[in-house]
């Protein structure tokens, strides 16, 4: 299946659920409302994508939103195989909440507990919220948001890190 | 005091046969925690929570962190080229198939491509060191199990691959062999003949593996039946590399999403269908072979092609004069000048491939400046955390090592 | 004894004494030289891999170098073994179990670190999750590189050899109690501090 073919069956399956369809180089994105998540999980699920292969969040500070992204596909399917999709949601950086989804995808789970970590994400219903990676001391500073700054030498000396 | 959860199974021999004066009470079984440490030689760089009742394992959690030295925020204060080598030291056993992706996805996001030669000789090194990471599993697995024979006969086979290595790129480990548009070094001349006699010596070597490792009685005793991982359980639990395909289900990204030149080449993905720790083994031997056959083919094709470039023309043409002179001689371009300071359109990117232990993912998102600005990799091994959670309760415990190390599980992988 | 003074006791220090007889038997008695060659020829690693190093010094096990002829034996327990090879980074987590394991062993006992992490951090320099070994344990021998080939680690333990035989640390630590040579390393916070509850 081509990532075009993918984007049809998913305005056409999702509806008004998808925001925004996406087509970037080598998956396909599509961002959806923090309330739709897990209905719009379990019809990709019904569809045939059964795995996620990572979750990940990404840090705008300027506007003021992070931004978990599930990457998803299938095994058991041939045609869905060979495309990845990617689901996106939105939180605010003051407070990001969001619904698990390892009640549909039972291979997130272990990735949400490095998201909580990292940007401190709270995922409700997970079943064994806790620090994976990371000393507890650590797990409190968010250390992957961007304000959490790791210097760096360089020969650029004097040049301002732009996110300061 | 817990209840324990399997139950009391000898409760009812004695329900009808009260004699006089007998007082019978009911005991709660309690359950019994042991840390399997990072210093331990059957654990690796983690510690594994293991909650036994008596011989039984109820409950296995695994404690990961002992080796995460935070690759993925590091990367975003270094420029483009430098988490190259960081992202390598991941495993760094396997090195030239950690970074290949993250160079795909940089010249997927700059659209470029590397030429032809280019890809052959990535993929060279990716299976020589697919080579090189199974025998290292395997000896590992010999520590594990007891059978310090065939770590020995391992760990000494994989130098004859880890020198090959080293005369291909100048290290014994750390390759750092794939740049954005090529490769960083072209083959010595003498190469081929050494490649073909590794091959021939590695092909008698397996079945001399098979005869003492895989067909020994009391390996197959203590593998057969055990760890079972059904078809749907693993594509429920998302597990990657040889665990997926020893359950039944044939999934490698070379055959899926071929990158570089797989699809040119005639090789065979071997499939199993029982899903216990005898047929990752066996998956595992099949895999080698395989690729001495791909190294064959790529030799052949490299020896016929000769004189080509090993990185894109428009690059060539803006070398200053004295690295086209080094690189016409020698076939070495040690830093193109023009990635010392190389900015990338915005975008976002996703590319994958296939390492000796599974799937590796990496999702690269760039702002059109200097320095990445999120990259975040899922190692094969950080998916495959999930079998000790899941598939591990009910075992005994001696079949812990069996299974931990049947599936290859690779700590500082795990932890980036 | 006086035939009169039936009810006097000789009271002796047990430490005093043992201190005198171990200074004449390993002293004097030139049995410390013996110690000193028999711990040269039997310094047994720990079952402890920090980091990614580890995949050469399981190569230094080898038959390629092959470096139990120099009568090195990785051993499970550190109740009996000599000596850490810190391989690679530490992390805050290992930290703890490294410091654990390293007042396990008992004395006399000696600690190589290997590769450009544990120097000054390495690659990982600026890292937050790095913590520098020479904090945590008192290290012997350093050796560069990244990572060091196994001749290099084969080399280390020859030079922990020569400085144990020249400098007589095994039997000047067994006659004294501690070592006689530098400062012992407490470390600055209290490692495990995480994983208390």
């Amino acid at each position: 299946m081509k990532p075009e073919e993918l984007a049809e069956l998913l305005k056409n399956t999702l509806g008004g659920l998808a925001k925004e369809v996406t087509l970037w180089k080598g998956y396909v994105e599509v961002l959806v409302d923090v309330d739709s998540v897990a209905a719009v999980a379990s019809k990709l699920k019904e569809l045939g994508f059964d795995h996620v292969k990572s979750v990940t969040a990404s840090d705008y500070p300027k506007e003021s939103k992070i931004r978990v992204t599930y990457h998803v596909s299938s095994y058991l399917r041939e045609d869905l195989a060979k495309v990845i999709l990617g689901l996106s949601v939105d939180l605010p950086r003051d407070n990001p909440v969001m619904e698990s989804l390892t009640g549909v995808w039972r291979s997130s789970e272990f990735q949400e507990r490095e998201v909580y970590e990292f940007f401190g994400v709270t995922f409700r219903g997970h079943p064994d919220l806790r620090p994976l990676l990371l000393i507890p001391e650590l797990a409190e500073k968010k250390v992957l948001r961007k304000d959490f700054i790791v210097k760096e030498e360089s020969i650029y000396e004097g040049v301002p890190h732009r996110y300061q | 005091m817990k209840e324990s959860p399997i139950g009391t199974s000898s409760g009812g021999a004695l329900e009808g046969r009260r004699l006089e004066g007998m007082i019978v009470r009911k005991v709660e079984r309690e359950l019994y925690e042991v840390f399997i440490g990072p210093q331990h030689p059957g654990s690796g760089h983690m510690r594994i929570i293991v909650r036994l009742d008596g011989d039984v394992i109820v409950e296995a959690d695994p404690d990961i962190g002992y080796v995460h030295r935070t690759m993925e925020k590091l990367s975003e204060v270094r420029e483009w080229l430098k988490p190259i080598p960081l992202l390598e030291r991941m495993t760094i056993i396997d090195a030239c198939n950690v970074t290949l992706p993250y160079v795909n996805a940089l010249e997927k996001l700059m659209d470029k491509s590397p030429p032809p030669r280019a890809s052959y000789l990535r993929v060279l090194l990716c299976e020589i060191n697919r080579i090189a990471s199974h025998l290292y599993g395997m000896g590992i697995f010999g520590v594990f199990l007891g059978h310090s024979t065939i770590y020995m006969w391992a760990f000494g086979d994989r130098e004859v691959f880890v020198e090959l290595a080293e005369i291909l790129t100048g290290a014994r480990l750390t390759h750092t062999y794939p740049i954005p548009g090529g490769v960083r070094r072209d083959m010595p001349q003498d190469f081929p003949e050494m490649a073909r006699r590794a091959v021939r010596y590695m092909r008698r070597r397996l079945e001399e593996y098979r005869k003492i490792f895989v067909d020994n009685p009391v390996i197959v005793k203590r593998l057969d039946g055990v760890g079972v991982i059904s078809k749907s359980k693993a594509a429920e639990l998302g597990i990657v590399g040889p665990n997926v395909r020893a359950s039944g289900i044939k999934y490698d990204v070379r055959l899926v999403e071929p990158y570089e030149v797989y699809d040119e080449l005639d090789f065979e993905i071997p499939v199993f269908e029982e899903g216990d720790s005898l047929a990752r083994t066996w998956v595992r031997v099949e895999e080698i072979k395989q690729s001495l056959n791909i190294i064959e083919q790529a030799v052949e094709w490299l020896e016929r092609h000769k004189g080509e470039h090993i990185i894109p023309v428009e690059d060539y043409n803006k070398l200053p004069k004295l690295h086209k002179e080094v690189y016409e001689k020698t076939g070495r371009v040690k830093l193109l000048p023009i990635h010392a300071s190389m900015k990338i359109p915005p975008g976002k990117a996703l590319a994958r491939g296939e390492m000796g232990r599974g799937e590796i993912v990496y999702y690269v998102e760039s702002d059109g400046g200097t320095t990445p600005y999120r990259v975040r990799v899922v190692t094969p091994s950080a998916r495959n955390a999930m079998v000790f959670k899941y598939i591990i309760p009910g075992h005994r415990l001696m079949d812990l090592p069996a299974i931990y190390g049947s599936i290859d599980y690779f700590p500082p992988e795990s932890d980036r | 004894m006086n035939s009169k003074a039936v009810d006097r006791v000789y009271v002796g220090n047990i430490n005093v004494a043992a201190r005198r007889a171990r200074e004449l038997l390993l002293g004097k008695l030139r049995l410390g030289d013996v110690i000193d060659w028999a711990t040269t020829f039997s310094l047994w690693p720990v079952h402890l891999l920090t980091s990614c190093c580890g995949a050469e010094f399981a190569a230094t096990w080898s038959p390629r170098f092959d470096a139990e002829q120099y009568g090195a034996l990785p051993w499970v327990a550190p109740r009996q073994t000599n000596f850490i090879v810190i391989e690679g980074t530490v992390t805050r987590k290992m930290a703890c179990a490294l410091r654990i394991t390293y007042e396990q062993m008992p004395h006399p006992k000696f600690v190589i670190a290997m590769g450009a992490c544990a120097l000054d951090g390495g690659l990982f320099y600026n890292s937050y999750n790095v913590v520098k070994p020479w904090e945590v344990v008192p290290v012997d021998v350093y050796i560069p590189g990244c990572p060091p080939p196994p001749e290099a680690l084969a080399r280390a333990i020859i030079d922990l050899r020569r400085r144990i035989k020249e400098k007589k640390l095994a039997s000047r630590w067994l006659i004294e109690g501690w070592r006689h040579d530098r400062d012992p390393v407490k470390p600055v916070d209290d490692v495990c501090r995480w994983w208390r509850p």
